[in-house]
């Protein structure tokens, strides 16, 4: 009996059973993002006020994020090409270069949090400030969940091991990258 | 749209022999680009150009990265179907909730001040 994990010799619905779940989780977090995204446009569409609370988020920092999560995106799915040539130490690389675009990303992430803060918007401000750190905390959690395991997939990419994976943690990243991609005209730009 | 080469890939990736290589450069420059543009919109101050500069470059961006990262349209078509299954619920959502949050008072209920009134 192979002592090899399912998800990886078992292919179900015409995938991988590994790949499978992987999609399940990106549809369960689209119903998580989406209700929250969809309760903020509910509410922001009623108060036209929450404008001039929005006036307060720096689009450029914003734009920056955007632009470091399409870059990370870009490494991982040349990553997961890498992978299907099974050139692991490259795709390996391409991942770390990846979590350095998560790190990058929280760590700004973190620098403009400190400064809203310290203007004296936070959580409990109002509204649309709940909403804010809320769908960004939310967000935040989960780009610093995929570059934990970005870097479990690296490390045995690196050998050469568990290939496949490479692919599987990609797909999630560009979920993350996907989910950024809406809340960045919907708390930097709508103002 | 031509960012994709000829290149032949044999992945064995469950995307099966065969299938065209992105030029996944191209793709991310278009990303940027299209980033820009969302980032340069508000700057004309016309309210409905904002719109369409935000979320409906934000929808195009959404679908590239769905198509050419994610290869969605190489994954079995259920795949499809489960991911728009989801985007529905969210829609269905949205219809039965939007209407309370959204209006002041409706048939024989009137919102309490506390909760704060739409303007």
């Amino acid at each position: 009996m192979s002592d090899r994990p399912i998800a990886t010799t078992r292919s179900a619905a015409g995938m991988p059973t590994g790949k499978l779940a992987v999609w399940w989780v990106v549809v369960s977090e689209i119903v998580i993002f989406g209700g929250l995204l969809a309760s903020y446009i509910m509410h922001r569409l009623a108060h036209s006020d929450w404008g001039e609370q929005a006036a307060h988020t720096n689009t450029w920092i914003g734009a920056f994020n955007t632009l470091v999560l399409l870059s990370s995106s870009l490494s991982a799915v040349l990553a997961h090409k890498a992978a299907s040539e099974g050139n692991g130490p490259k795709a390996a690389k391409l991942l770390w270069l990846t979590i350095l675009g998560a790190v990058t990303f929280v760590t700004v992430k973190g620098f403009e949090w400190a400064h809203e803060i310290e203007l004296g918007y936070t959580i409990t401000s109002s509204t649309f400030w709940s909403f804010y750190y809320t769908a960004a905390g939310l967000h935040a959690a989960h780009v610093i969940a995929g570059a934990i395991i970005m870097g479990i997939v690296a490390v045995a990419a690196a050998k050469n091991r568990e290939l496949h994976r490479v692919e599987l943690i990609g797909i999630y990243w560009h979920f993350v990258d996907l989910v950024w991609i809406f809340l960045f005209p919907l708390l930097y730009i709508a103002k | 749209m031509s960012e994709q080469s000829q290149a032949i890939s044999e992945t064995g990736d469950g995307h099966g022999e065969g299938h065209v290589e992105t030029n996944y450069v191209k793709i991310w420059a278009w990303l940027v680009g299209l980033l820009a543009v969302s980032v340069a919109g508000p700057f004309l101050e016309i309210f409905w150009l904002t719109m369409v500069t935000a979320f409906g470059i934000a929808c195009v961006k959404a679908w590239m990265v769905a198509k050419h990262f994610m290869h969605i349209t190489l994954e079995p078509r259920f795949v499809g179907y489960i991911v728009m299954t989801s985007l529905v619920f969210m829609l269905l959502f949205f219809a039965a909730v939007a209407p309370d949050v959204m209006n002041a008072e409706g048939t024989q209920w009137v919102k309490p001040s506390w909760l704060g009134q739409p303007e």
